[in-house]
């Protein structure tokens, strides 16, 4: 028999007492039946006596107190998996929205995982050529590495986060691959953007979508990254494929989780966000990586706008302190006409040089790398200095760094939205910028690979 | 009698009829036997922290109080590990239980099972008192993992024999005045009370870390604390890593305190194939790891650190100098933040309970130099060095000052030295060492007897530099005296050459102190030499393009087999120079 209790207390935006309750568990799924017989999900938080506290994952608008009786559904969230997802398009909740029938669940996950033991990870070092120079050549992206763009309203995020999914390659193998695409509090047109990318380029039958837009419940934002991961960890880990999820925009998230712990009255932390920001965050992305013996992975690439351009807001900055690395992307550059304009400066790949070197790109790859940025880095130093003083004031050698900077602004970072360069390209084009220093200025470089670069070029 | 769950709200759970228990006593919560550990006592009601996921937990569920505080199980079988927060093998659990960590998976750090060459030190017969061995296990081959009287016990010998043993086998019997004692190689520890010894000492020698800029301008001491605060992506992770690998002390202990499960995966597997300078054999050997990943609970967090510095002691104890690295002590206070918040305490700044300096300088207090009990007067040390991780790279917020007024070193990353690629990111503007005093006196005795100067005279040219800069975004680096253009020139050299070091390079990842030393004596002399040539009225353009100059550059990828190349530019720069001063005179 199913048991309903119907003393619901109160409604608060998307939080909900409920009375009299027995043997309500921590962190079980609700039911909420209305009068019509229609139902709400939901998830208890707390239980204290006879009273349970539930978080809605769906609006509380239209619920009636007095009429809506609730069920304990004795399990946690969990999602229906299955390999027929792939090409399919779902909401916040898991539920489709194509209008085709719904989905045959090979088998049931729990949504929120457990964490993965440290000891069965598998350190990702296998090297994924995006054909994007600026990544490729200085933040090289690794199979398994949960890398984020960090974005500003109006730059062209959607257009890099496109490209990388459909030049992304491990190279000299031909693997199955899946895409997992999260859509979270973003604009319709911003979610057509993919979606039409996507089915240009083929990609779409390989792909899984949960669209939470912008007009869609907040609530339910915090429920779809969860059931995205679930999903691709079901691709990675159960059935061998390489998976990379796109999640878009983490900031929108993060204010849902902000408007749910309001409604609980807990303790705010910085700009009002709750404490457990970093917390929740990290077993999001957490989820990404590799494991021993399985030949899955799960490549994460979260995008999130820096509001107010400022990296120090705690979205970005309790993300940055997660992930392995980041990618920013300017205005300044985008300005400057630079696409895509990413600020190679305070942009990293943490895993980079695992997933660099002899046998994997080249064995010079690194002190090229090297001596790039600081190239670059003192080119701007003396950029900025000529701004001030005029050209005449620096020092001759300043005078060709700060040409360095130009030219590698305009010809290894800019590069076409089509175009795909292989590593060997993107290296080339970085050592022939660096041809223009004398070689008691290649510091960064060794000697014995700078005999190879020379011979080689 | 058992208690009842009453309420769960994220890690709290507050149970009923608890009225017999104690502050911190360790219970089992429901049937699935999460641990947890008593917060709060109220009439008979007890708040409790449980360190495992509470998910299913419900009202009315059973509460099972152990009546022992939260400990960690110290013997053979630490070294070359990895636990999670509240000291669980995670190599056994992955054995057990496989790729994921489940609520509720077992509570033991030590290999039951596994026996292990217990060799006796003593004899039957012989008097010992507390803090004295009594024999060893050759764990690795470069720790021997000693067996000490246990505290409180001395008397006389009855039984000891070499064998093999389990860590729960009895070794020796001793004879005490209250009754016969018996030995095993395992004890428990609580983790939250410090083991004590019989005096503090204060800091006397320099821990070598192999890194630049650590041992030339900021040295730490054995048994010092330190502090390395930075905003994301200036290199934390990497320094302690560095430090980790590369110091000379003869065991560390890591702990991962809710960062990366990666950073902990290459740790474990990069430490075994990594080769430590001081022993030649494998880093693995020395190396115990406590791993609180953050997708882990976060309340198991909290007691991370407690479990490491425990651990550190235990080895302490034994004569040996530990470190103890825990990335990051800001995961570990924001843990005690959501604890407090969820007790309904009375928030501090930004939150954080008011106690939270309190609990810092309590952790950091459980480092230093030691006097240990026995007969042998032993002595050992614990060097903690925390890893903070302020909001939006602030260094004003509450974990950083209530850090700082507890650290004696502090190295201060900065974003705008990680941009340039310039690492490690330690700023040496604003980084400092309390330990400066003691420690040049043991450099100038134990490396080189002008080291002290040699340091200053590098401090003294930074700041130099960056007062020139200053003068230079005014009016150009042209209108510049040829003295000030050779600061920066010389403050360029030591900025690249000297302090930046690739940790990822074979050879520039570690530099012994004697090669720390024969570099800084390069540069000094090249300085050295360029003023004289100022001096003499030589250009800046005719200074700077001596030829020898150019292998400055290559000194840190010189090898440490090969030292003597270093000297060999020493003899170029002074040939190089007394040429051209000659070319003056004859002129």
């Amino acid at each position: 028999m199913i048991e309903y209790f119907k003393n619901i207390k109160e409604v608060v935006g998307p939080i909900m007492v409920v009375e009299n309750v027995k043997g309500a568990k921590s962190g079980e799924l609700v039911k909420i039946v209305q009068k019509d017989g229609t139902f709400r999900n939901g998830q208890v938080l707390e239980v204290e006596q006879d009273k349970a506290v539930v978080q809605l994952f769906e609006p509380s608008q239209e619920l009636q107190k007095s009429t809506s009786k609730v069920q304990f559904l004795g399990k946690c969230l969990e999602v229906g998996v299955s390999q027929d997802m792939l090409g399919r398009f779902f909401d916040g909740m898991g539920r489709t929205v194509d209008g085709d029938a719904p989905i045959i669940p090979a088998k049931f996950l729990d949504a929120n995982s457990s964490p993965i033991n440290p000891v069965a990870r598998e350190y990702p070092s296998e090297f994924i050529q995006t054909g994007i120079s600026a990544i490729d050549g200085l933040n090289t992206v690794v199979r398994g590495q949960k890398l984020p763009i960090f974005s500003v309203n109006g730059l062209s995020h959607s257009n890099l986060a496109a490209q990388i999914v459909r030049q992304a390659k491990v190279l000299g193998k031909n693997e199955q691959f899946a895409v997992v695409f999260c859509a979270l509090g973003i604009t319709k047109d911003d979610a057509d953007f993919f979606i039409q990318d996507f089915t240009k380029t083929g990609a779409i039958n390989k792909t899984v979508c949960f669209l939470n837009l912008a007009s869609d419940p907040s609530v339910e934002r915090i429920s779809a990254p969860r059931i995205a991961l679930t999903v691709a960890e079901y691709l990675a880990f159960d059935c061998d494929m390489h998976v990379l999820v796109v999640m878009t925009d983490m900031t929108n998230y993060a204010e849902s989780l902000r408007e749910i712990s309001s409604a609980r009255k807990e303790i705010p932390g910085r700009r009002g966000y709750p404490g457990y920001l970093y917390t929740d965050l990290a077993s999001l992305y957490e989820r990404a990586g590799r494991i021993r013996g399985k030949e899955g992975s799960i490549t994460l690439i979260p995008i999130l706008t820096m509001p107010d351009d400022d990296k120090t807001h705690p979205v970005p900055d309790l993300t940055g302190y997660i992930t392995e690395g980041q990618i920013i992307l300017s205005r300044e550059l985008f300005k400057k006409g630079i696409k895509p304009p990413i600020d190679v400066l305070s942009s990293l790949s943490r895993l980079k040089d695992k997933g660099i070197g002899e046998g994997k790109t080249t064995i010079y790859h690194a002190d090229l790398l090297n001596q790039l940025f600081s190239a670059y880095a003192r080119g701007k130093n003396a950029k900025d200095l000529s701004t001030i003083l005029g050209e005449s004031a620096i020092s001759p050698m300043d005078k060709i760094y700060a040409k360095f900077a130009d030219s590698f602004e305009t010809r290894f970072v800019s590069q076409g939205e089509n175009e795909n360069r292989t590593i060997e390209q993107t290296l080339n084009i970085g050592w022939k910028l660096l041809k223009v220093f004398p070689k008691s200025e290649l510091k960064r470089i060794k000697d014995k690979n700078l005999e190879i670069l020379m011979a080689e070029n | 009698m058992k208690g009842k769950i009453t309420k769960v709200t994220g890690s709290l759970v507050v149970a009923e009829n608890m009225q017999d228990a104690k502050m911190f006593d360790m219970v089992k919560v429901s049937s699935k036997g999460l641990v947890g550990e008593i917060l709060e006592l109220r009439d008979s009601n007890a708040s409790i922290q449980v360190y495992e996921s509470t998910n299913g937990l419900c009202v009315g569920d059973d509460v099972e109080n152990t009546g022992h505080p939260l400990s960690m199980e110290l013997g053979p079988g630490l070294l070359g590990n990895v636990f999670d927060g509240i000291g669980r093998s995670l190599l056994s659990l992955y054995e057990d239980f496989g790729n994921r960590i489940l609520a509720g998976a077992g509570t033991s750090s030590l290999n039951h099972q596994k026996k292990w060459q217990f060799v006796a030190t003593k004899n039957v017969g012989d008097e010992v008192s507390f803090g004295d061995e009594i024999g060893y296990v050759q764990e690795t081959e470069i720790i021997k993992t000693k067996i000490l009287v246990p505290f409180g016990v001395s008397g006389k010998i009855l039984s000891i024999k070499s064998g093999e043993f389990l860590v729960d086998d009895i070794v020796a019997k001793i004879k005490t005045l209250d009754g016969t004692k018996t030995v095993s190689m395992c004890q428990k520890w609580p983790i939250r009370k410090p083991r004590p010894v019989k005096q503090k000492l204060p800091v006397n020698s320099s821990l070598l870390t192999g890194q630049r800029i650590i041992d030339t301008l900021f040295p730490i001491a054995k048994g010092g604390v330190a502090a390395v605060p930075g905003p994301f992506g200036s290199g934390k992770t990497v320094v302690q890593h560095q430090l980790a690998k590369w110091s000379d002390a003869d065991v560390v202990v890591y702990v991962g305190c809710g960062e990366r499960g990666n950073e902990m995966t290459d740790v474990l597997k990069e430490f075994p194939t990594l080769v430590d300078p001081k022993t030649q054999k494998s880093l693995m050997q020395k190396t115990i790891l406590i791993a609180n990943t953050s997708d882990m609970p976060v309340a198991a967090r909290e007691a991370s650190i407690y479990t490491g510095i425990t651990i550190a002691e235990f080895f302490r104890d034994m004569g040996y100098s530990v470190v103890i690295m825990a990335d990051s002590t800001s995961r570990w206070a924001e843990a005690l933040r959501e604890m407090s918040g969820r007790l309904e305490e009375m928030p501090g700044e930004e939150g954080y309970p008011a106690y939270l300096s309190n609990r810092l300088a309590s952790f950091y207090e459980r480092a230093g130099n030691a006097l240990l009990f026995g007969k042998d007067k032993k002595i050992g040390s614990i060097t903690a060095i925390g890893a903070v991780s302020p909001q939006g790279g602030d260094l004003s917020e509450p974990v950083t000052q209530a850090t700082l007024k507890i650290v004696k070193v502090f190295w201060g990353l900065s974003s705008k030295l990680a941009y340039k690629r310039h690492f490690p990111a330690i700023d040496w503007m604003i980084s400092y060492s309390s330990y400066s005093n003691v420690l040049d006196k043991w450099f100038n005795e134990n490396i080189v007897f002008n080291f002290s100067e040699m340091k200053n005279f590098v401090t003294k040219t930074l700041q130099q530099e960056a007062e020139i800069l200053d003068i230079v975004s005014l009016v150009g680096f042209d209108v510049l005296s040829t003295f000030d253009k050779i600061v920066l020139d010389v403050a360029e050299i030591i900025r690249d050459d000297f302090l930046h070091q690739n940790a990822f390079d074979e050879v520039d990842t570690f530099s012994s102190i004697q090669k720390q030393a024969k570099m800084l004596k390069n540069v000094f002399d090249y300085a050295s030499f360029a003023q004289k040539a100022v001096d003499n009225g030589f250009s800046y353009e005719e200074i700077v393009s001596v030829p020898s100059k150019k292998s400055l550059a290559k000194m840190k990828f010189v090898s440490e087999k090969e030292l003597e190349k270093l000297d060999k530019i020493a003899e170029d720069l002074r040939t190089d120079f007394v040429l051209m001063l000659q070319k003056e005179v004859i002129a």
